[in-house]
């Protein structure tokens, strides 16, 4: 019994993706591709195939009982890495050395079959997790009554809607009982009720003193449930650590810190729909300059610049703000303000105030979206931006610093004596 | 009341850094239960881990079965039709209209024993070949040894070889052909069989994964095979001289141990049996070569 359950040495992972135009589809275009490669040069044919890098030179270790997220950009090297510890694929190069049995979890349903039953789907795809039958007789009612599928547990899933095959599919995942779990973004799925429930199973699992490594975009059940963060960026390994710091230098490093975020400069990057374009997104303060930078105790703007482009009814513009774990604090739109949203083509700012003192000290970020209530979503652009709101002095001069919570409103007190 | 106001000092669940690996002090950890590397040269075989998970063969295969039968209103009932239906054809155009002779039996019942271990070889051999690719959903999610996939797929047609005997035993009835101890090698040809189904798909199903091409190609080869297998025709109408070399098809020497099996017909050629085993034995064990070599990649390029 070693405390060790994960220990990875200078993995990397090196894919051959050849260029477009030299595919190696069929049998004939490989031979095609060989005569060619004696009636030239070398040289020519090395340049028909890139190397894709997914990891470089990763080496951490996780010990028993820890759980940790993995965070990190769409192609980072996420996938590729617990595709490996799932040894799903090989590494190029470097060892990992696993101590205990795997369970992995990369996507929802692995294994299911639609023309067959739920009850049938659990035994085969308990199977394939790696249950043995005995195990899956022994959890069978457990795993229906967390599915909340019963009464359709002897219907073929093709028959299933989306959300119960989910559901089914997660409870077999969740009854797997692997030393070390491996899961990708399953998380993403189902609906906010059943999200609850299987983070609550998943902290479960970290409760049994099991090692789990759980990658996700979701950066509150990351802090939430993850005692330490890894990111990923680009192959490397970036940084592994608690998981509030990596994710808050994640955070901060993938998006402007400038307080001002333009597509006037390049349009056609400009997240767009046939009716609207936007073409910037600012914070500014209650001093008119726009800054990344803001005092906790002065309220500020924020300009949602964008360019309508035909005609457009009911069409509405807002935004999200969120705290640097992924909590959403609130989010507004401009179909608030009570003025006219039928809009004629033209470019528009909208802007809103947010009070201040209101948000705590910390980092907070800007989603922006525009939407067409119930018709169409025009465009949403997640963490356009971030910003900071900084301790600049006390707040009434009482009390200068910690307070709890991502806000801080100064709310009407009275004290009374009683006796 | 302090606390609810002011942030409590740094969470002490956190565990203090320093998380680099550097040289670690393995002596409290005992020996890693996998270490996962880039493989060079020969990969195991690894039959251990293929018997840990004997039951998710055993899952795979009821999944084939039960999916192949569901939504037809007459289900399993096709695995004894088909064959019967097409060994019909067979009586009417090959024994009735070109009258090809049948070593003294009721043509039917000879076509139908040589069509039955031909039908079960066609079924695996063509599914094992075209099962990673089938599979490639499970391939790219999900490990266990890859070896079960086509394992599973030469297994599976083995049900329904079993439910289409019943024909077959029916018309020996009718014709009065009575079988006899003979019956019991059968398992041992079915066996062999297999092995010659499994042997090719180790080599087929991987190149599959690379080139699709595979796939347009096997049931042309499947059916040319047919015709250089004693299914339709006896081994007798095969030039004497030319036997050892046609036995080299290994399915030659299972089709006539098939009949000799079921209908008690003259024991088969020697030499047709042993090379049939030689050459079944060659392509499995180099086929498991080959599978474990090119298994590696198989999410990579699936």
């Amino acid at each position: 019994m070693g405390d060790v359950a994960i220990r990875v040495e200078n993995l990397s992972k090196a894919y051959k993706i050849a260029a477009t135009k030299y595919r190696h589809d069929t049998l004939r275009d490989q031979l095609m591709d060989g005569v060619r490669s004696l009636l030239r040069p070398r040289a020519s044919r090395r340049a028909s195939r890139e190397t894709f890098h997914a990891l470089r030179d990763v080496s951490f270790e996780v010990k028993r009982g820890e759980v940790v997220g993995i965070v990190g950009q769409n192609g980072a090297g996420k996938s590729t890495l617990l595709k490996i510890l799932s040894r799903i694929t090989e590494p190029s190069s470097g060892r990992a050395e696993i101590y205990g049995r795997v369970g992995s979890l990369l996507e929802v349903g692995t294994g299911f079959d639609s023309e067959l039953t739920g009850l049938e789907n659990i035994y085969l795809s308990g199977a394939i997790l790696g249950m043995r039958k005995a195990e899956i007789d022994r959890k069978l009612d457990e795993i229906i009554a967390f599915s909340e599928v019963a009464k359709f547990i002897d219907t073929p899933v093709k028959r299933y809607s989306s959300g119960m095959y989910v559901r089914l599919a997660f409870a077999v995942a969740a009854h797997l009982e692997p030393e070390i779990l491996i899961v990708d973004e399953v998380l993403a799925v189902g609906d906010a009720a059943f999200q609850r429930k299987c983070l609550g199973k998943m902290g479960d699992v970290a409760q049994a003193g099991r090692t789990v490594l759980f990658v996700s975009h979701n950066m509150a059940a990351i802090t939430r449930l993850c005692t330490w963060g890894l990111w990923l960026d680009k192959g490397y390994l970036r940084d592994f650590g608690a998981t509030d710091d990596v994710v808050a230098k994640y955070f901060s490093a993938g998006v402007q810190a400038l307080g001002e975020l333009t597509f006037r400069d390049r349009l056609p990057a400009a997240p767009s729909s046939e009716y609207v374009r936007l073409l910037g997104l600012r914070v500014r303060s209650h001093r008119g300059e726009v800054t990344a930078s803001l005092d906790a105790r002065s309220p500020f703007d924020v300009e949602i610049e964008y360019e309508i482009l035909r005609p457009a009814t009911s069409l509405r513009v807002g935004f999200r703000i969120t705290a640097h774990d992924g909590t959403v604090l609130f989010s507004s739109t401009d179909s608030d303000g009570g003025g006219e949203t039928d809009r004629i083509p033209g470019t528009y700012v909208s802007r809103c105030t947010i009070p201040g003192p209101f948000l705590n000290f910390g980092q907070y970020f800007l989603s922006v979206g525009s939407d067409t209530p119930m018709i169409q979503s025009h465009f949403l652009l997640e963490r356009a931006l971030a910003f900071n709101v900084e301790q600049t002095g006390g707040i009434g001069g009482h009390i200068s610093d910690g307070r709890q919570g991502v806000l801080r409103p100064v709310l009407p007190w009275t004290v009374q004596r009683l006796a | 009341m302090r606390e609810l106001i002011e942030n409590p000092s740094p969470a002490p669940t956190r565990r203090a850094l320093p998380r680099d690996v550097g040289p670690v002090d393995s002596s409290t950890n005992g020996s890693p239960t996998s270490v996962i590397e880039a493989s060079r040269g020969l990969a195991s075989l690894d039959l251990a881990a293929i018997w840990q998970r004997r039951e998710l063969l055993y899952f795979l295969v009821w999944r084939d079965v039960k999916v192949r039968y569901k939504q037809t209103a007459i289900g399993a009932a096709w695995a004894v039709l088909s064959p019967l239906l097409t060994v019909v054809i067979f009586a009417v155009v090959f024994g009735g209209l070109a009258r090809i002779p049948s070593d003294g039996l009721p043509y039917i019942v000879f076509a139908f024993a040589g069509f039955l271990p031909w039908t079960y070889f066609a079924q695996a051999f063509g599914r094992a070949a075209g099962s990673l690719v089938g599979n490639a959903h499970l391939i790219t999610k999900v490990y266990f040894p890859r070896l079960m996939i086509p394992l599973a797929a030469v297994t599976t047609p083995a049900v329904d070889f079993c439910l289409s005997l019943l024909p077959l035993f029916g018309l020996m009835l009718w014709y009065r052909v009575a079988p006899t101890w003979a019956l019991l090698a059968l398992p041992g040809f079915l066996l062999l069989a297999a092995t010659i189904a499994l042997g090719m798909a180790l080599w087929l199903a991987p190149i599959n994964v690379r080139y699709r091409d595979v796939n347009h190609t096997v049931p042309f080869l499947v059916q040319a095979w047919m015709y250089c297998s004693p299914v339709v025709y006896p081994l007798s109408l095969v030039p004497e001289s030319w036997r050892v070399v046609y036995s080299l098809n290994p399915m030659v020497g299972v089709i006539e141990g098939f009949r000799w099996a079921l209908l008690g017909t003259a024991a088969p050629d020697a030499t047709a049996i042993a090379l049939s085993v030689a050459v079944g034995l060659a392509v499995l064990i180099s086929g498991l070569v080959f599978f474990r070599r090119m298994e590696r990649a198989f999410a990579d390029v699936i």
